[in-house]
């Protein structure tokens, strides 16, 4: 559009006689957490059951069974998982259950997803103690809407991959090199306090989330 | 006296006549200081904090054009289309051209103060596109039809039963009901569909990470990452001053945004949005479009003070502490921004014929100062815009960054001064003033403006100079 590019010339011209040598100060930066692992896991499951997410930690070799009593536990009949290999196995874990993986796109998909599903099952990136967050890169296999739409989220974290702190996470697995589509922090299940500053949840996003921390 | 002003001081005075209106904003502001104190424990860490995140604006601004540059790039480069826009009037038309050639017939839109600056929805709506507001507070400010109250919570006026009493009226099917929650889960009900079925979503901006292209968003309700993910368009409108140098600038950002914002240590979700949907996955934007607005802002970096203004990231933090935000609520100020960045940033945005006489709305009490996360210096910023809505001499900003110089002065202020100012300069006329001031003291004149609210000050019968030489100290001439 040729009245942006002149509204971009005029700008950034602008912008140029603005420009002044700035030194960056350096300033002391042992702001960051260090904790242990077992620290971490207290850190992340204090954060994030303040704000009414639910964590429950678990045998790495036995959460399956776990996550098929939260399925009853909760009264899940139609369950949404990616179309991957933890989605297959939650698949062959729980036959008599409605498990549907989300193989279509949203375009065929949309009436189902927010009409029917009462739960979905994802992964995750890795999380922060700190926080109490949640690191998703939505993927082909476990898109956007997964970890959105349907009202139950259910998380799978394995303890290692929990980081002290944000900037950790951005350092250590350099996101400067790159960033996907989209990526998310999710902190617990949605809410508001645009009413009289008083907290509800289960707005928009998921009303409930649900963390299992694998451990040995 | 200006028009502008006039119509401030009646808004402030209906305001302060509007007990209910009060003691809302009172109950909300102590509770979001409160909450701010709770995440601020240590002061040693704050101040670290503060440092970090000035530190990190100043370095955006100080090379704005190149990071500009940069961001456009690498979100071309991702996929991400970027227009340019000088005016207000110039992001709408260009937004409404994309959601047209798109076919697009409705929006919901998270929530962008740059969008209330430009009347996005306003412009859109006249245009035949229905804009759906998907934030709680939002949402019900639209059915109100009112502007927003703050930057961050902009139902923050509303009470319960005034939310209630507009559901049952725009969703006559849902029974009245005054509980918070029932009243939470009919405005997701509500806008699910509107989710599920809008054609474009409109987002506004908090950061964008010029190293790696990067949009990030802010939110507690989910509202946002739904209007950004589900629909097959994404607009995103941001202010040029948002651009941040790198990925690694982000963190801290973000966690004193929060903390100073809403008192959390982080909000429910952080949005950080790169590329339109990729192949083979199966959601996502088709389009994601990218707006830069000026509307005034290159034209305020020019001036090296008043440029500080620009480190702002929208926490609101200034505005829960302003002790006159308080009492007169949002809407009193009459402009997009309210509180002591408004009173700051609204003037030099606007010029001082329009919003000048915002810089009386101020106690200097200095509040605002101490809890930026970023650091500008509202409390001095706030002292220079006042002088130069009365002073049109050189020294001060050029017309290029403040238009309106002077244009507040009046003479009879001009003239007060200039008398006050000689009458302390003059020791025998101090003298025979004083002297004045004292025998006459009943019949002192009440102060115009002074004693509209307060009662006027009365004169003491001695003055200190006359006590003291009456208790034996010798003047010292």
């Amino acid at each position: 559009m040729s009245t942006s590019n002149q509204s971009r010339a005029r700008i950034l011209q602008r912008l140029r006689n603005n420009a002044f040598a700035y030194q960056v100060e350096s300033t002391r930066n042992n702001l960051q957490p260090d904790w242990t692992p077992e620290e971490k896991i207290r850190q992340f499951t204090d954060k994030i059951t303040a704000v009414k997410g639910e964590v429950i930690q678990v045998k790495r070799d036995n959460w399956q069974t776990t996550l098929s009593e939260q399925f009853s536990r909760k009264n899940l009949k139609r369950i949404l998982v990616g179309d991957n290999a933890l989605g297959e196995q939650i698949r062959r874990d729980n036959p008599q259950r409605d498990i549907g993986l989300y193989e279509q796109s949203i375009e065929n998909f949309k009436d189902s997803l927010f009409h029917q599903i009462d739960a979905s099952v994802s992964g995750c990136r890795c999380a922060i103690a700190e926080t109490g967050s949640l690191v998703l890169w939505p993927d082909a296999a476990e898109p956007r809407l997964l970890s959105l739409v349907p009202p139950v989220h259910i998380v799978i974290l394995e303890s290692q991959q929990l980081f002290n702190s944000f900037a950790e996470v951005v350092e250590k697995q350099q996101w400067q090199n790159g960033m996907p589509a989209n990526a998310l922090l999710i902190s617990g299940p949605s809410k508001t306090a645009d009413i009289e500053q008083t907290l509800a949840y289960g707005i928009h996003g998921p009303k409930q989330l649900l963390v299992l921390i694998l451990s040995d | 006296m200006n028009a502008a002003k006039q119509a401030f001081l009646k808004r402030i005075d209906d305001a302060l006549h509007n007990p209910q209106m009060r003691r809302n904003f009172r109950k909300a502001m102590d509770g979001i200081r409160s909450k701010r104190a709770e995440q601020f424990i240590d002061d040693d860490v704050l101040q670290l904090k503060r440092d970090k995140a000035r530190i990190i604006r100043t370095n955006s601004l100080s090379k704005q054009a190149e990071l500009l540059e940069k961001l456009e790039a690498r979100l071309t480069q991702n996929g991400i289309q970027v227009h340019w826009a000088e005016t207000a009037q110039q992001a709408n038309e260009i937004i409404y051209q994309l959601l047209n050639a798109a076919g697009a017939k409705t929006a919901v839109k998270g929530k962008s103060m740059v969008s209330e600056e430009t009347e996005l929805n306003h412009y859109l709506q006249q245009r035949g596109i229905e804009v759906i507001e998907s934030d709680l507070g939002e949402y019900i400010i639209q059915l109100a039809k009112e502007p927003p109250s703050h930057i961050v919570a902009p139902a923050i006026h509303k009470n319960r039963i005034e939310v209630a009493e507009l559901f049952q009226q725009f969703h006559p099917d849902i029974p009245y009901t005054e509980d918070i929650n029932q009243l939470t889960a009919t405005a997701r009900q509500v806008l699910r569909e509107r989710f599920a079925t809008a054609d474009a979503g409109i987002s506004g901006v908090n950061f964008a990470v010029a190293e790696t292209g990067t949009l990030c968003l802010v939110e507690n309700e989910g509202n946002g990452r739904l209007s950004t993910s589900a629909p097959d368009i994404h607009i995103a409108i941001t202010g040029i001053e948002k651009v941040v140098e790198k990925f690694s600038d982000v963190p801290p950002l973000l966690d004193i945004l929060t903390k100073s914002a809403t008192g959390q240590p982080i909000t429910t979700y952080f949005n950080m949005i790169s590329r339109p949907r990729q192949p083979g996955e199966k959601d996502g934007p088709k389009q994601v479009h990218l707006v830069l607005l000026d509307n005034g802002r290159s034209r305020i970096g020019h001036d090296a003070e008043l440029l500080d203004t620009l480190r702002c990231i929208r926490c609101g933090a200034c505005i829960n502490h302003c002790p006159v935000y308080v009492h007169v609520g949002g809407h009193a100020y009459g402009n997009v921004y309210p509180g002591p960045i408004g009173i700051v940033l609204e003037p030099q945005r606007l010029g001082i014929e329009q919003a000048g006489a915002l810089t009386s709305a101020c106690t200097l009490c200095g509040a605002c100062g101490e809890v930026c996360p970023v650091r500008i210096p509202l409390p001095a910023l706030i002292s220079r815009l006042r002088a130069e809505t009365v002073n049109a001499q050189q020294g001060m900003a050029s017309d290029n960054t403040l238009s309106g110089k002077g244009k507040l002065r009046t003479h009879s202020e001009a003239l007060s001064w200039k008398l006050w100012s000689w009458l302390n300069r003059n020791p025998l006329v101090y003298k025979g003033f004083t002297r004045l001031a004292t025998r006459m003291r009943f019949a002192a004149p009440s102060i115009p403006g002074w004693s509209r609210y307060r009662t006027s000050p009365k004169p003491a019968p001695q003055s200190l100079k006359e006590m003291l030489k009456q208790n034996g100290l010798r003047e010292n001439l």
